[in-house]
């Protein structure tokens, strides 16, 4: 069955590209299987990652990105992650609404994903579902991150790009200068840049990045600072030029290959550790950690000595 | 039962009116029943909403309709999954609600409609529809 889908998917079929993502989200022996397959016709795309707070309007900027991006001709493919509810296991994917107009258009494809779970603002099957549409031929791959705070930064392990979207009013200067969030954009985007204070959200970024000169002069690359009014497409094709001079930059420096090593190497570790995880929680003894849950409470041993003996006793290793 | 949470569900609103209060209130029941709910918002063409359904590979296709073009919309999207390889009741569940008279829903159920929930449906009762059709679906038979 699943040759059958590659196949189709390679051939551009939306229907089994669909499915393998579906796959790849939901069964982790067939996503091993699937990536193992597709993995040699993958590394063509370009993949640019869009974060900010919730509202800040991510995915109406996207759809203008799309228009742009298909103007060029090329293949477009967008991941956009919502959140699931960590109460119910439900999940509301709303992004596509914005973005709608291009659902019927033969060079693009649209995928919502929830986040199942995942902490980061991605979704735990986004690199892989980056690599299904990545080999079905997208030129460029967007992914937008559920609305973020200041932490949820797996999108740096993903994307080549990282742009992120903030607008006027959110925050005084020490909200710029906090460490996270602001510390991963290539290239920062003022959406709603019509609404008052768009002046000082920019002077307060502009500033930020003049006390950071030292990391980026290091880097060779000041991220630009992009004004934008997403629903009248003031400013996108300067956006969408500050990508692709981003990109650029990457390939010329060789910066590209670091970055994707970081990456590979960012993966397989992953894997490693749910697969150990696994592993443990497949062999643990459940009575005997419910003793020493016990004896926890009670304080005869403490929680790192107890978990010391059940790593030792699950493993067979010193730890 | 298929766990919820893996289940995906698209919540369209077709046609030119805009009332999506009873959308967007069954979209939010289900996602606080556990499923993964698409919404696409209102005044979505046929075409857009069986794109949808391919590109988010989903199992069950809510239909809200009030407009009263329910007689030419709703045969146009199943005609429309159709021509995408679709199977109703095979590959993707379709039901719909609104205000349909009940001499339509027959029709449209004869068609290829899984289920029409009138006005005043219980949100349990479609949760229990998509709980015991769902499973039917050739994917999950397949696994």
């Amino acid at each position: 069955m699943l040759d059958g889908l590659i196949e189709r998917m390679l051939n551009g079929d939306k229907r089994a590209t669909a499915r393998l993502i579906t796959l790849v989200e939901n069964d982790e022996e067939k996503a091993r299987e699937i990536i193992s397959k597709i993995y040699p016709y993958t590394g063509n795309a370009y993949i640019v990652g869009i974060t900010g707070p919730p509202g800040a309007g991510k995915s109406t900027l996207l759809d203008k990105l799309i228009r742009v991006a298909r103007e060029e001709g090329k293949v477009v493919g967008v991941i956009a992650i919502d959140p699931t509810s960590p109460f119910t296991g439900g999940a509301l994917l709303g992004d596509r609404i914005r973005m709608q107009r291009h659902s019927t258009d033969p060079g693009v494809f649209i995928r919502s994903m929830a986040t199942r779970g995942s902490l980061g603002g991605l979704a735990k099957a986004t690199s892989d579902a980056i690599k299904v549409l990545d080999a079905y031929g997208c030129d460029v791959i967007f992914v937008e991150t559920v609305g973020v705070g200041q932490i949820e930064i797996d999108i740096v392990k993903t994307a080549d790009t990282v742009v992120l979207v903030t607008v006027p009013g959110l925050g005084d200067d020490i909200q710029a200068i906090k460490a996270g969030l602001m510390e991963i954009a290539d290239v920062f985007v003022i959406n709603k840049a019509d609404k008052e204070g768009a002046d000082a959200t920019y002077f307060e970024l502009n500033l930020m990045l003049d006390l950071e000169k030292e990391r980026w002069e290091r880097r060779g690359w000041r991220p630009p600072i992009v004004e934008t009014v997403a629903t009248t497409m003031r400013g996108i094709r300067d956006l969408w030029k500050a990508i692709q001079e981003h990109r650029e930059f990457l390939e010329g420096s060789g910066e590209i290959e670091r970055k994707r090593k970081f990456r590979a190497e960012e993966e397989v570790k992953t894997i490693i550790s749910g697969k150990i995880a696994k592993m443990i929680s497949e062999r643990l003894d459940e009575d005997e950690v419910s003793g020493l849950i016990e004896r926890i409470v009670k304080r005869e041993i403490d929680p790192y000595s107890a978990a010391d003996l059940v790593l030792e006793k699950t493993l067979g290793v010193k730890v | 039962m298929v766990e919820r949470s893996k289940v995906r569900v698209l919540v369209a609103k077709p046609g030119l009116d805009g009332h999506d209060r009873g959308a967007k209130v069954v979209a939010r029941a289900l996602r606080d029943a556990g499923f993964e709910v698409i919404y696409t918002g209102i005044r979505q063409t046929p075409e857009q909403i069986v794109e949808s359904v391919v590109q988010e590979d989903v199992d069950v296709l809510g239909i809200s309709i009030l407009s009263g073009a329910h007689m030419v919309l709703i045969p146009k999207i199943l005609k429309l999954l159709e021509e995408r390889g679709l199977k109703v009741n095979e590959d993707v569940l379709v039901i719909a609600g609104g205000i349909i008279p009940p001499d339509d829903a027959e029709e449209l159920e004869k068609m290829g409609v899984a289920k029409v929930f009138g006005p005043g449906s219980p949100i349990e009762e479609i949760i229990r529809f998509i709980d015991e059709n769902v499973p039917k679906l050739k994917k999950f038979r397949e696994n």
